[in-house]
């Protein structure tokens, strides 16, 4: 394949009898695989135009269809607010315990209990959404609920922790950390990942220098592992955003729009709001909805897209050096 | 040693340090929480609070600063882990305890058809669904999968296109199930009308989450196949695709398989694209190309939906069984993994 003359290479009369047959099969199965690659793009394309197709009349309907709306953007913008809430909750609190806990398996815990620490987060990621969601609409967010009161109480200054806290806890507060706990998984596979990537010869200079460990993984790890922590909290952002059936099952949705996280209810997010409401769907309430899943499906093949090009232009940047 | 020189060492908290502090905060925060009567949680929360004050502030006493961060960090890190688990014990606490008073042979073998109020009813209708349209999706996304991996492999090596299908499939990895379940459902309205639903629906828009998770294992696994074997068939005369579907495919299907396994049980759990495409039935429908069909996520989800103490029930039994499968297909894929691993010599 490298080079064309390698054919003339060979005796010509032993290729003669076989050559063309199983280069017929060669090209065959050749063909075949390239194909089933190209069935993958045009797959993700069709995605697109599909959606596109379908959702198109939703972007400008009769008014009606948006109730209690008046157009798209109002009709996407209270869910895009909570949409956003919530996976910057899930975020903040899932980001600082995904990359302690991929600092625990690559650098603290000793070989014996990093293996099946490793397997434990892993089947959390195992776990169906609709069961997240079942617990915690059912346990977490009663387990929850003081801490809405307690916010409310002593955090009621900002916007975000507004009075009344809601009586039962199915806020978006309490889907911010169902959605959390389900991100876990995939920041801290990543992190663990970039982690294990540092050269050892780096931190064992730091450790040679006098450092502690933590000051070995401040100033050895993280700088090497900077870029590979944001695509991963990229990916988790991602999946925070899209999230479905947990979202759906725990939040009390009503339509007005709020910052307020602990209140009694909240605007649906774009992927729940989809969940909830195709079943009451007219056609034209169809292409709306199919319409909110076509901002979501490009908003996060955004995030994806370059997360997975910061990875990829660090593998790229290692394969060098 | 004498005052003048400069010591190289400096003093350090015995090796035991931390496992006394440990029990110390133990044991002092049992004082409050047995006399104000609180819960073990708010027990052992106060525990780790005072352990996080109490080893890195003796180690501030005797060590030096440095060794107090090190220390706070390294508890913090132990900490964060513990609070990590915790979640996933609670809940599968639950959903075993919960669900196991939902199951029995009725609940197992009745489909949810007539079934009013209180009634128990089952999931036989949501497991013949889940079976049938995650079948169908592995039946679909498998051959795409292997073969687009063996182009990744063996015939794209650096190209350009090769690259860029990678990349697309990273990136296909992060799509929301509910957009693909759009997707399925937008191809589904177009070609048959908007009132049409079917199951294979539901299997196409699962595909498409499956396809990535396939194309990741088996292109991990056709890479680990030394070149050594390769060429050995290649010397031999045998044309490349025979090499490919005698050697490199056999060598490496122990993996190939468990890659496949997880990818059905990641997809098993999937409510959203099924819930909008599949919709829900009461019945039982074996029909994939026609009607309505029911899997054991919509199941959940529609039982919890009705908000009476049966609906949860039966949601808490299907999430049971929905675990278990889960759980015993991880089972399957790492038990298949060793067994066809290719003998070591």
């Amino acid at each position: 394949m490298t080079s064309p003359s390698t054919g003339t290479l060979s005796p010509p009369e032993a290729e003669r009898n076989d050559k063309p047959l199983s280069r017929r099969g060669d090209r065959v199965f050749a063909g075949l695989a390239r194909a089933a690659g190209i069935t993958i793009m045009v797959a993700l394309a069709a995605v697109f135009v599909f959606l596109f197709a379908e959702g198109r009349s939703g972007l400008s309907a009769a008014e009606a269809t948006y109730r209690p709306a008046s157009d798209f953007l109002r009709y996407i913008g209270p869910l895009v607010v909570s949409t956003i809430l919530a996976a910057c909750i899930a975020l903040l609190v899932a980001v600082p315990f995904a990359v302690a806990i991929a600092l625990f398996i690559s650098h603290y815990a000793p070989r014996s209990i990093a293996t099946p620490v490793a397997y434990v987060i892993d089947l959390l990621a195992a776990v169906p959404s609709v069961v997240f969601g079942l617990w915690g609409g059912r346990y977490l967010a009663q387990f929850l609920q003081p801490a809405h009161v307690w916010l409310s109480e002593h955090l009621g200054f900002l916007p975000f922790f507004g009075s009344p806290p809601s009586p039962n806890g199915r806020s978006l507060f309490t889907a911010g950390i169902v959605l959390a706990i389900m991100i876990l998984p995939i920041v801290t596979a990543i992190s663990r990942e970039v982690f294990a990537q540092t050269p050892r010869l780096h931190e064992e200079a730091a450790l040679a220098l006098g450092a502690t460990r933590w000051e070995m993984i401040r100033y050895a790890v993280f700088p090497y592992a900077r870029s590979g922590m944001v695509s991963g909290v990229m990916l988790g952002l991602g999946r925070a955003l899209g999230e479905t059936m947990a979202v759906a099952m725990v939040l009390a949705t009503s339509p007005a729009v709020t910052l307020n996280i602990i209140g009694t209810a909240a605007p649906a997010t774009i992927a729940s709001n989809i969940a909830l409401n195709y079943k009451e769907a007219t056609p034209s309430r169809q292409s709306l909805l199919i319409a909110t899943g076509l901002v979501l499906f490009a908003v996060t093949f955004l995030i994806n897209f370059v997360a997975r090009w910061v990875v990829g232009r660090n593998e790229r940047k290692q394969a060098r050096a | 040693m004498s005052a003048t020189t400069a010591s190289l060492t400096h003093a350090r908290l015995p090796r035991w340090a931390p496992v006394l502090v440990a029990v110390m905060a133990l044991a002092v925060a049992g004082l409050p929480a047995m006399l104000r009567g609180w819960g073990p949680v708010a027990w052992v929360v106060l525990a780790v609070v005072l352990f996080l004050v109490g080893l890195p502030g003796w180690s501030l006493v005797v060590e030096n600063r440095r060794a107090a961060t090190d220390r706070l960090m390294t508890g913090l890190i132990w900490a964060a882990f513990g609070c990590a688990v915790m979640p996933l014990l609670w809940l599968v606490y639950v959903v075993v305890s919960t669900g196991a008073e939902a199951i029995n042979a009725d609940f197992l073998s009745y489909s949810m058809r007539g079934v009013i109020g209180d009634e128990q009813g089952g999931v036989y209708h949501a497991l013949i669904g889940t079976v049938l349209i995650t079948l169908a999706a592995t039946v679909i996304s498998v051959p795409i999968g292997v073969l687009t991996a063996i182009y990744l492999v063996e015939y794209g090596a650096k190209s350009r296109l090769a690259r860029w299908i990678t990349f697309l499939v990273d990136v296909m990895t992060g799509i929301p199930s509910i957009v693909a379940g759009l997707f399925a459902l937008a191809l589904v309205v177009l070609v048959f009308g908007p009132a049409f639903r079917m199951g294979l629906g539901g299997s196409i828009a699962l595909s498409l989450l499956m396809v990535p998770t396939v194309v990741r294992s088996s292109e991990e696994m056709f890479r680990l196949v030394p070149m050594d074997l390769r060429e050995a068939a290649y010397a031999l005369g045998v044309p490349k695709w025979r090499t490919i579907l005698k050697v490199v495919v056999p060598t490496s299907i122990g993996g190939v398989i468990t890659g496949v396994v997880l990818a059905i049980s990641r997809v098993i759990g999937e409510t959203a694209p099924l819930l909008v495409v599949a919709g829900a039935t009461d019945g039982v429908n074996f029909n994939l190309f026609d009607g309505r069909m029911t899997t054991l996520p919509v199941f959940i989800f529609s039982q919890y939906s009705l908000s009476t103490p049966a609906g949860y029930e039966r949601a808490w039994g299907g999430a049971l069984v929905l675990i278990v499968i889960v759980m015993v297909l991880n089972l399957i894929a790492r038990g298949l993994g060793k067994l066809l691993a290719p003998p070591k010599n």
